[in-house]
């Protein structure tokens, strides 16, 4: 049986299909569908997971355990129209890291992976950005912030941004 | 040290370096057009393989021994992963190379793919690098338009398809068989080897899995020859017959204290010392060096007195660390206190532990708990000895893991304790001075009932 589809819309489903000639299976385009359904929605919620199995033909719960897996895919509500990662290994902690990412969670009042009231800005603390020559650095939605202060990144996150591709 | 040209980082700093037209004009696809023309795959293998390139993306493997391992006259499908999964703490190359000189990587992986006969490449990018994957994807398309790639490259009977490939911020990705299972669409769990990738990789067909950096040397090899390539870097150990040789330039990534963080490309064996004065600008504000991480944070830690240790990939071994790894120098002053790096490095192994094996579950996570209780002040010497056990325990070395991940997490936990041992106590006797000296087993968390 096929489910209805509410939540993927036809665009969506076209890129995805747009992607599978290149693999050899449709499992494959587990990663990619959850990516073009995320770009879109902010989150994959329970819904899009069995309807992105339904499109792949493959079981909710091997689309479901693919997501969990990576920790990247909120499920719950959307992340913020502003996703800012917020670097915290070693290169960036020794230049200040754990203490930008303290107060910026502490001035816009929320916990670490928390989204303000007004949906706005998700902050979440990340494993290496891989721009340590830029230390301490904040990816907010596409744009590598490099060299933040506290200050610095307070304002930066307050712009308004291009969502992430 | 001779004054050194850079090859690899050319194109950092040149206007629109990155497209096709700047490429080609500093010489670029050339030598790919050469090899279609004249050369059989073989020959590009014998090329890699006696040029004396190693895997540039931590293990250090030779790779074109690496593509050897393919079996011979396989029908195919044959797979070319480029793993741009660069995920170890510390580490920029592969960004670099992937935003300023794009063409570099992509000839190196044309290249590479008719040496293995692959016709589909998949580059599996990390997600943190969407700059990267814009520059990429574009300089794909560039390639295409130009019959770099496509079927029938540049009228030659190869074809060849790259495809990008997005990952979703897992560490393991980058080890080459959870890269794999990532690929597939499924949890990155590793895989038990053998069967190696060679024999049964991507989608149970012959895989090679390379770096992104190495994609970029394979394109210089090609360009500027073997000789070249062997003028550069420490040649072979005679006394050790194990001992291939550290050949090439190579891209130091160097950050945390110091004035000028970057990437900087010199031969391998420059000293930690040499990198850090030469290129760094010294550690910064005055300071001095209280240690350094040789080549991302799985490699452990180097000592001040450590530090004119050439980094090869046979040197850091030499003083304790596990390798060269990804190059990359992480400079810790003496001002910082190294249980909180020691903290830092626990936490981002407990956070990427895959999950799969139980020493490396349970082993990243309990030393994280451990130094979040030292850090509480709650620490007892006996904690010392404990950290070090699970440290000896957990890995592919003593036998408990499936990858390497639990090696990478128990050096930074062996060198911090061994080489900074007093350091440590002297922390937990003045921030637990009533219970430092306690040996009973820590009693659990209590738990707060729910009703």
């Amino acid at each position: 049986m096929i489910a209805q589809r509410t939540i993927l819309t036809d665009e969506m489903v076209a890129k995805i299909e747009a992607l599978a000639p290149r693999y050899p299976n449709r499992r494959a385009l587990t990663l990619p569908a959850l990516h073009i359904v995320n770009a879109e929605l902010r989150h994959v919620p329970l819904q899009a997971v069995a309807e992105i199995a339904a499109v792949l033909g493959l079981a909710p719960a091997e689309v479901q355990d693919t997501l969990t897996f990576y920790e990247f895919f909120h499920q719950e509500k959307p992340h913020g129209t502003v996703r800012a990662f917020v670097c915290r290994s070693v290169s960036c902690a020794l230049r200040g890291g754990d203490h930008l990412l303290e107060h910026l969670c502490h001035t816009n009042g929320i916990p670490p992976y928390g989204t303000t009231v007004d949906g706005s800005l998700t902050i979440e603390p990340a494993e290496c950005l891989g721009a340590c020559d830029f230390a301490p650095c904040i990816l907010a939605n596409d744009d590598l912030l490099k060299n933040m202060t506290p200050e610095a990144a307070e304002a930066e996150l307050k712009k308004p941004r291009a969502r992430a591709t | 040290m001779q004054p050194f040209k850079p090859v690899l980082l050319e194109a950092v700093g040149v206007p629109d370096g990155y497209t096709l037209a700047s490429y080609k004009s500093r010489g670029g696809y050339a030598p790919l057009e050469k090899v279609l023309a004249e050369k059989q795959p073989v020959d590009v293998v014998e090329m890699v393989k006696s040029s004396g390139l190693r895997g540039r993306g931590g293990a250090g493997f030779s790779t074109g021994l690496k593509w050897t391992f393919l079996p011979k006259d396989h029908p195919g499908p044959i797979y070319l992963c480029i793993n741009a999964d660069e995920s170890e703490p510390g580490t920029f190359n592969n960004r670099i190379l992937m935003e300023d000189d794009p063409h570099q990587v992509i000839e190196g992986i044309i290249l590479s793919a008719y040496a293995t006969r692959a016709s589909t490449a998949y580059i599996y990018l990390r997600y943190e690098y969407p700059r990267s994957w814009h520059r990429l994807q574009a300089a794909i398309d560039e390639a295409y338009a130009a019959g770099y790639l496509g079927k029938n490259i540049r009228g030659s009977a190869f074809s060849l398809d790259i495809y990008l490939h997005r990952g979703a911020a897992a560490y393991i990705c980058g080890e080459e068989t959870g890269l794999i299972e990532s690929l597939e669409g499924k949890r990155a769990w590793p895989r038990i080897k053998p069967p190696f990738p060679a024999i049964e990789g991507l989608f149970r067909k012959p895989t090679v899995v390379n770096n992104i950096e190495t994609m970029a040397c394979v394109a210089q090899i090609a360009r500027r020859g073997i000789e070249w390539f062997k003028s550069i870097g420490v040649p072979a150990d005679p006394a050790n017959p194990r001992d291939p040789g550290s050949y090439g330039p190579k891209l130091y990534c160097l950050s945390g204290h110091v004035e000028k963080p970057g990437c900087y490309e010199a031969p391998l064996g420059i000293t930690a010392r040499e990198l850090i004065d030469r290129f760094g600008g010294g550690v910064w504000k005055g300071r001095k060096a209280k240690a350094v991480i040789p080549g991302g944070i799985s490699m452990g830690l180097m000592t001040e007195s450590e530090l004119d240790t050439p980094l090869d990939f046979a040197g850091p071994g030499k003083v304790g660390c596990l390798g060269l790894g990804t190059a990359a120098v992480v400079v810790i002053d003496d001002q910082t206190s190294i249980v909180d790096f020691l903290h830092n490095s626990c936490r981002f192994f407990a956070h990427e532990s895959c999950g799969q094996c139980t020493p490396c579950r349970e082993g990243t996570s309990w030393s994280l708990r451990m130094l979040e209780r030292i850090k509480a002040g709650k620490g007892r010497l006996r904690d010392l000895d404990i950290l070090l056990e699970i440290g000896n325990t957990m890995g592919m070395m003593p036998g408990s893991t499936i990858c390497g991940l639990a090696d990478g997490a128990a050096w930074p936990i062996k060198n911090a304790i061994k080489k900074f041992r007093g350091e440590f106590e002297d922390y937990i006797k003045r921030t637990n001075p009533s219970g430092w000296m306690v040996t009973d087993p820590v009693p659990a968390l209590q738990i707060v009932g729910a009703h």
